[in-house]
């Protein structure tokens, strides 16, 4: 058992090389996701009702897909209909736009629990729309909002292990090919599980950060 | 698409339906169990189960199935895809429902318990009368989220070989060179199932909270 580890250190290299992809997947995928929650959320809160209509069948729609079905109709089905992506381009895609759903959704709720009178003020100051949410809504958005969008990043942390299976190498992608290659499963892919652990440890440091900040604004 | 298709769909439904009900009504108990352990502070074990929890919500499930499947037989208990899957769900959504169960027992107002300790009731009773029927209240829609994400994580199991509705879904592709359809046809299967639960979960939050209002 000491000697499989020992073959897992020797090759941790391709472990390392696995989990910086599985952090940069997951940084863009959450950047892109929130960029894209940011547009979706007004949409869904439209006070037109096509729009919102829209929106939320997107948003909903999403929520029901199981997200490998998403990656691999991304990946395999998007030829079809003229859309050649490879494996990192379909994986960013796939992650971005399904986990944008969920940040619409987290946002909207968020949103619609801020106190009406500072925006109300800030209306009555004559602030101009982008002005107003940049410097009156958006601050406790992103304070109230943390934690949430926090526990959906370790989300995206973990759907994007899925990708694994169109051959992205990212740290179960990592673990699996050590595995296969010295036949060590239990030494490589319990490495890979403490990464993942230490990974959302951190995640999870982060956010008990932005609640304190919280608090102490508070 | 073949006759033979729709059959494959169809077989593949119940296997994926049959595995996310075998791994809920595990999960469920055990949760319980977990959270009841952290509840009542028993030395090492409640350690343990924080431990557990920690790392198994961290870990995700494609991982933790490769792990079960490769290294269970490697230290000599041979497991087939299908008890691989079960025991992964299982492991999964029994850290999740502990977490769930436990916030219930946190929030469980510690004055009925000390007036049902006065009265004499004894430990067990305790809990099946009084204790367990408010906390299932409260977990409930918490609980119903989760198995609607226990049912979207499922289509990773086709990777160790169970022949679910992603795999008939995978197969068909591979044979007519035509992804998308049979891919689509898998959505149109999950999406109901899950937005089934989802509104489940809606209806059950709504109904409580009328009830609380006529209260």
């Amino acid at each position: 058992m000491i000697r499989d580890f020992g073959i897992v250190w020797t090759e941790r290299g391709l472990l390392l090389n696995g989990l910086a992809n599985t952090a940069i997947l997951s940084l863009v995928s959450v950047v892109g996701a929130l960029l894209l929650g940011f547009v979706l959320t007004p949409a869904l809160m439209s006070k037109k009702p096509a729009v919102s209509r829209a929106a939320r069948a997107f948003v909903d729609g999403m929520r029901c897909i199981p997200f490998l079905l998403f990656a691999y109709i991304v990946y395999y089905g998007f030829p079809s209909i003229g859309i050649n992506l490879d494996n990192w381009g379909a994986g960013l895609l796939a992650l971005t736009i399904y986990n944008a759903a969920y940040m619409a959704e987290i946002l909207r709720g968020a949103w619609a629990a801020l106190p009406r009178d500072e925006i109300e003020a800030g209306v009555a100051f004559g602030f101009s729309e982008l002005r107003l949410f940049r410097r009156i809504i958006l601050p406790p958005l992103v304070l109230s909002a943390g934690p949430v969008i926090g526990n959906q990043l370790i989300q995206i942390i973990k759907d994007s292990a899925f990708l694994t299976i169109i051959a992205l190498p990212e740290l179960t992608h990592a673990a699996s090919s050590i595995q296969s290659r010295y036949y060590v499963p239990f030494a490589a892919f319990i490495t890979a599980v403490a990464l993942y652990w230490g990974l959302c440890l951190i995640v999870e440091a982060g956010v008990n950060v932005l609640r304190q900040l919280a608090d102490a604004r508070r | 698409m073949s006759a033979g298709d729709i059959a494959a769909f169809a077989q593949g439904a119940v296997v994926t339906v049959t595995l996310s009900f075998a791994g809920i009504l595990i999960g469920l108990p055990i949760g319980l169990s977990l959270a009841l352990i952290r509840w009542a502070n028993v030395p090492l074990a409640a350690w343990v189960v924080a431990l557990y929890v920690s790392a198994l919500r961290a870990t995700p499930l494609v991982t933790l199935l490769l792990l079960l499947f490769f290294a269970l037989p490697n230290i000599g208990v041979p497991i087939d895809p299908y008890s691989a899957a079960i025991l992964a769900l299982v492991m999964n959504t029994s850290a999740f429902n502990c977490e769930i169960w436990r916030a219930a027992l946190m929030n469980f107002p510690k004055d009925q318990y000390e007036a049902a300790q006065s009265i004499g009731m004894r430990g067990g009773l305790r809990f099946r009368r009084i204790v367990f029927p408010q906390i299932l209240r409260t977990s409930l829609p918490a609980l119903v989220n989760e198995m609607s994400l226990l049912i979207k994580v499922t289509p990773v199991l086709a990777v160790v070989g169970v022949v679910d509705i992603t795999r008939a879904a995978v197969r068909i592709g591979a044979e007519t060179y035509e992804p998308l359809p049979p891919f689509l046809v898998a959505v149109s299967i999950y999406a109901p199932i899950v937005f089934a639960l989802v509104s489940l979960q809606r209806w059950i939050e709504r109904r409580q909270v009328a009830a609380e209002a006529a209260a």
